[in-house]
């Protein structure tokens, strides 16, 4: 059985610089209630570890961390 | 470990305010209280009127560098003004103006662009630092 949440929102980070992906992010999730999912897709390479170290900082869990070619793609779920 | 950041932001040029502005983000986003205290020729590209001009980058950039931050700005790369303005909206950022860099530079708080939260001299900026890290750009 697989068990699939709907993505609540997407946030298009493409093209935008460190830190914005990351900023772009904590502003949509605040707009989210516990146990949303958010999806980011982001072309910073400096992104994969920046989203692990914030959800690791903030509480959010990062569900998914994925590349398909120069798009990153990452699936955080609301703390 | 205090969580509180405190920017000295001395130089005016386009690059060093924009690294200040991506430092300041990253701490909104962690939550980390950001206190930027602006000061000569950074808080003379604060003035409203001037805020979106191009200042230039410091002289370590080089012709090379000028190449790189101005296909950086084609790609659309957001400007430090803008990022300084989401941070805000993201976390506890406080900006504020030198008073002696205001009698300096002939500045009233009117010339601020908004994102200027007021006027302090240093021992207020030192008190509100407090055990917190201060970075000079």
């Amino acid at each position: 059985m697989t068990v699939t949440t709907p993505v609540a929102t997407t946030v298009d980070a493409r093209g935008l610089s460190c830190p914005l992906p990351i900023v772009k992010t904590a502003l949509a999730i605040r707009e989210l209630t516990s146990g949303d999912l958010v999806e980011v897709l982001a072309t910073d390479p400096g992104s994969t570890k920046d989203f692990a170290a914030w959800s690791k900082t903030t509480g959010h869990q990062l569900v998914e961390s994925s590349v398909d070619g120069k798009v990153f793609r990452y699936l955080v779920r609301k703390k | 470990m205090d969580p509180r950041l405190s920017l000295v932001l001395f130089s005016g040029t386009d690059d060093k305010l924009n690294a200040a502005a991506v430092l300041t983000a990253g701490a909104a986003a962690i939550g980390r209280p950001v206190h930027l205290f602006l000061q000569y020729w950074a808080l003379d590209s604060f003035r409203a009127d001037r805020i979106a001009d191009d200042h230039g980058l410091a002289p370590e950039a080089g012709s090379e560098g000028v190449r790189a931050a101005a296909a950086l700005r084609a790609a659309g790369q957001a400007p430090w003004h803008e990022t300084l303005r989401q941070a805000k909206e993201l976390g506890e950022v406080e900006i504020q103006a030198c008073s002696l860099s205001m009698d300096l530079l002939n500045i009233t708080e009117a010339d601020l662009d908004p994102l200027v939260d007021g006027v302090e001299g240093v021992t207020s900026f030192w008190l509100a630092a407090g055990d917190g890290q201060v970075v000079f750009i």
